[in-house]
């Protein structure tokens, strides 16, 4: 048994302890947003934030959660799609296939969240996640503007 | 894009609907309230909701290519309809096959989505325009050709009435069939040719866009899968007893003779018992397989006497004879796995008189085939229900065989759906590879350095060679020519050479080779545009103006290479430390070029900037023709730098993408795209770019270290002094 907060809701879990965060999010908690691409924590589609921090979930056991951990998936970014990210997203029209796109989201978000201006080295450093589509350029040209926006309303 | 499958079915004419084994209490879960709804069925693309709501009708699948938004637009062009309105779904392959393949090819490969099948949608788009007008007339009881169409309103001007597509819809498939269909010109698109959004962006943001692997199914089991992990290998005996204990498990099974699977109640479960589940594998005859003896196979190809002719203008033998100045030089293209983001996966149910399946496929039709095949059932009595696509790049065409172990499975357990993902491993060890070759080119430069003779040799594998049976018999291969044909509208050779010959020595390896992205041209294009530079400078002559030189019969060739040379600013001195390198090739139908600026420090690469041109003929989305031609340098140059499926012991050593490397952001140049549409023509966008990111980038290598990358990747090559 497992207790986790996903998305704010505190839920137990009967699952095998060792079965990774992954696949709980996606069989036991049907939040199938969150990919599986590799399950060695190389290709970045499993990202979800825990307490704020992009996390590879595909090869971290559930038991490694703790049940007041604040788990965050694409799902629970936002209710409506109206975060910063998601909006800049929409307006640059940035997923192609689109399957690693919620992590390259939540990866987005997590660096905006500690480094709210980030330069080009900081985007190259930080967002590693795999497209083979080859959405990077718009990727990065989505993090700047919602950079911008999120500094802007701030100011506002 | 709905998944919509119930609702559709009540609205099917004439003798199609009452096929025995139609599923019509079944229920997608996820199916959106609307469906539920009548959807009054126009003609066979366009259904409209009495709220105008417009649902246009797609063969071809989506995989992040934008084919779904570009078909659409050519529908909705013609409909006259409020485009704000519009939503798409796919017709099923069953359902096709019922209605006399109503919808075309499903095919989607080879880039030819929207070029080979524009006339025949737009044709489907302007019909349901037809019959929609032909019902406000008769209503209002005046001619149809005083009336007109727009935004999805229809006007009667002299007695100024006007009704809304959704009004009239029902009636509208009660009209006859119009008699004459006159398409518009591109001139007058309003809707085609604008760079839309695409429509299916809002789901993807939110983690609502359901692909293969995310379908759940009431009472869903869930499989993983193994295969001998050598080509050629077989099952020889599993002890299943060790794992049936194991949270979860239902059942082992082995899925034919070369796999096994796990079924259980959730995929993890499956997954990690089938990593402890003891296989002992007959590895087969090819355990003595290596890249080194797959190398010698083809080495010995290149000198071999007998070889299949692609093109022959005069006499190449007799001119490379003699004192010529002769060049020489011998490339190599390696093993390419596809690693699509969403692993291969299929869910199919089955009873005795019904199989379903579930499935991102390139082909729905194959996938239907496959489904019969494997079910034993008649293709009537099977179905195939298309899912979004993470990605396909030529994987999820030809090859279904997830979909046979899906069925195989799901008959262990009538009445369930069975859910089969691949692990990354077995995505990895089990693809259908980019084809290996190499290639040997001689080349006679005269005194003016002009190329007087030039022999291609190609070496290496077939494509078709498993697939048709007169490419068996014959050792022809016409696919191994792409890019190097003699004329044509495909991919015509630009350069003209007096004496010319290409030929194609086939050896295949015990390695399935398959579809991928850019197929044939993407390997062909870099012998060729590479070797084009080792000649110029040979000759000692500008790389452009080289070719402008070889182009003289192929302004269209040289139109695309012009404008890269332009906007990079070729003819001016690069930045400090940037050096630059040129490609260019016809393929899939279109023209393409690019140009690359590199630095090397230190033995390290960077690509600074590419800018690319195209040249499809016409373009139905001009925001989406740009990704593609920006996501081509995705594509090839992480094949270029990195790409390669090494062969040990009979079977790929690479399993995952730690040690399968591809292009990440910090590698990611910036693009600068052209395009250049020149009308007359179709031509396709998917795919041609990527045959010229290699050969661009791999001269700038050149001019930058005077190296020449000859064998394929480039990460094999020491970039350093």
């Amino acid at each position: 048994m497992a207790r986790l907060t996903i998305n704010g809701e505190t839920r137990d879990i009967d699952v095998d302890p060792e079965t990774p965060l992954l696949w709980v999010l996606r069989e036991q908690a049907g939040l199938t947003g969150t990919k599986f691409g590799c399950g060695i924590a190389q290709c970045g589609a499993c990202t979800v934030h825990i307490d704020g921090v992009a996390t590879r979930s595909c090869a971290l056991p559930v038991s490694a959660v703790e049940p007041s951990q604040q788990i965050v998936t694409i799902e629970g970014l936002s209710e409506d799609g109206s975060h910063p990210v998601q909006q800049a997203w929409l307006a640059l029209d940035v997923p192609q296939c689109g399957y690693c796109q919620a992590g390259m989201i939540m990866a987005a978000a997590a660096l905006l969240n500690s480094t709210p201006k980030p330069s080009d080295d900081d985007i190259s450093a930080e967002i590693t996640n795999i497209c083979r589509c080859g959405t990077y350029n718009r990727v990065r040209a989505a993090i700047k503007l919602a950079a911008e926006t999120a500094s802007a309303s701030q100011k506002g | 894009m709905n998944v919509a499958i119930l609702s559709r079915r009540k609205f099917l004419i004439g003798t199609a609907a009452t096929a025995g084994g139609l599923s019509l209490g079944f229920h997608v879960p996820f199916v959106t309230q609307a469906q539920e709804s009548v959807l009054p069925e126009v003609n066979a693309w366009v259904l409209i909701r009495p709220d105008d709501t417009v649902v246009i009708r797609i063969a071809r699948s989506e995989m992040g290519q934008g084919t779904l938004t570009g078909l659409a637009q050519l529908v909705a062009e013609e409909l006259e309809c409020d485009w704000s309105k519009v939503t798409t779904e796919y017709p099923t392959p069953g359902d096709s096959l019922r209605r006399n393949r109503i919808w075309g090819n499903f095919s989607t490969g080879g880039s030819r989505g929207i070029r080979e099948s524009h006339e025949y949608v737009r044709q489907g788009g302007a019909a349901a325009r037809l019959l929609l007008v032909a019902a406000a007339a008769s209503l209002w009881k005046v001619p149809a050709d005083e009336c007109s169409a727009a935004n999805s309103v229809i006007t009667h001007a002299s007695s100024g009435r006007a009704v809304t597509y959704g009004a009239v819809a029902s009636l509208s498939a009660q009209m006859p069939l119009p008699a004459n269909i006159t398409l518009k010109t591109p001139q007058e698109w309003k809707i085609a040719g604008k760079p839309l959004p695409r429509l299916d962006t809002r789901d993807k943001l939110i983690g609502k866009q359901i692909y293969g692997v995310d379908l759940t199914l009431p009472g869903m089991l869930n499989a993983s899968i193994k295969a001998c992990p050598v080509f050629g290998g077989k099952v020889v005996s599993f002890d299943a007893a060790a794992i049936s204990g194991m949270a979860g498990v239902r059942k082992v099974v082995q899925v034919d003779e070369t796999a096994v699977a796990v079924v259980a109640d959730t995929w993890w479960q499956a997954h990690f018992a089938l990593n402890a589940l003891p296989i002992v594998w007959d590895e087969g005859p090819n355990t003595n397989v290596t890249s080194e003896t797959i190398a010698s196979m083809l080495q010995e190809g290149l000198d071999a006497e007998n070889a299949v002719v692609g093109a022959a203008i005069g006499d190449a033998r007799a001119a490379l004879g003699g004192d010529a100045k002769v060049v020489t030089a011998t490339y190599s293209f390696p093993y390419q796995a596809h690693a699509t983001m969403e692993p291969m996966n299929a869910t199919a149910r089955y009873t005795s008189d019904k199989c379903e399946v579930w499935v991102p496929t390139q082909n729905g039709e194959t996938s239907l085939a496959a489904a019969a095949e494997a079910s034993g059932l008649p293709i009537e009595q099977c179905e195939v229900y298309k899912l979004h696509l993470g990605g396909g790049f030529g994987r999820r065409g030809n090859y279904q065989e997830y979909v046979r172990q899906a069925v195989r499975l799901a008959k262990e357990f009538p009445g369930s759906p069975v859910k089969l993902i691949w692990s990354r491993e077995e995505d990895m060890l089990h693809g259908a590879y980019h084809p290996v070759t190499q290639c040997r080119f001689r080349a006679a430069l005269d005194a003016s350095g002009n190329v007087a003779a030039l022999h291609m040799r190609i070496s290496g594998q077939s494509i078709l060679w498993p697939l048709r049976a007169e490419v068996r018999e014959t050792g022809r291969d016409p696919a191994v020519f792409q890019g190097l044909n003699d004329g044509g509208t495909e991919g015509a050779f630009g350069y003209t050479i007096p004496n010319l010959l290409i030929d194609h020595a086939m050896r295949n390896p015990p390695v399935p080779p398959g579809f991928w992205r850019g197929v044939n041209l993407n390997q062909n294009a870099l012998y060729v545009e590479c070797f084009i530079d080792e000649l110029a400078h040979e000759a000692g002559i500008d790389p452009l103006e080289f070719r402008r030189k070889l182009l003289i019969d192929h302004p269209m060739h040289l139109a695309v290479l012009e404008a890269v040379a332009e906007r990079v600013g070729w003819e001016k001195p690069a930045g400090n430390g940037i050096h630059r390198g040129l490609a260019q090739i016809m393929g899939f139908g279109s023209y393409v070029a690019a140009a690359a600026e590199v630095s090397v420090t230190n033995g390290q690469l960077k690509i600074h900037r590419i800018v690319a041109a195209t040249d499809p003929g016409h373009i139905v989305n001009p925001a989406q023709a740009e990704r593609q031609v920006e996501g081509s340098f995705v594509y090839g140059l992480s094949a270029c730098l990195y790409g390669e499926c090494t062969i040990n012991g009979g079977r790929v050593e690479q399993e995952n993408f730690d040690t399968y490397e591809v292009m990440r952001m910090d590698q990611m140049p910036a693009v600068e795209t052209i395009l250049m549409p020149s009308g007359d023509f179709w031509g396709g966008v998917g795919e041609p770019t990527i045959a010229v990111a290699g050969p661009a980038v791999l001269n700038a290598v050149f001019a930058a270290t005077g190296k020449r990358i000859r064998q394929l990747p480039l990460k094999n090559n020491s970039l350093g002094v």
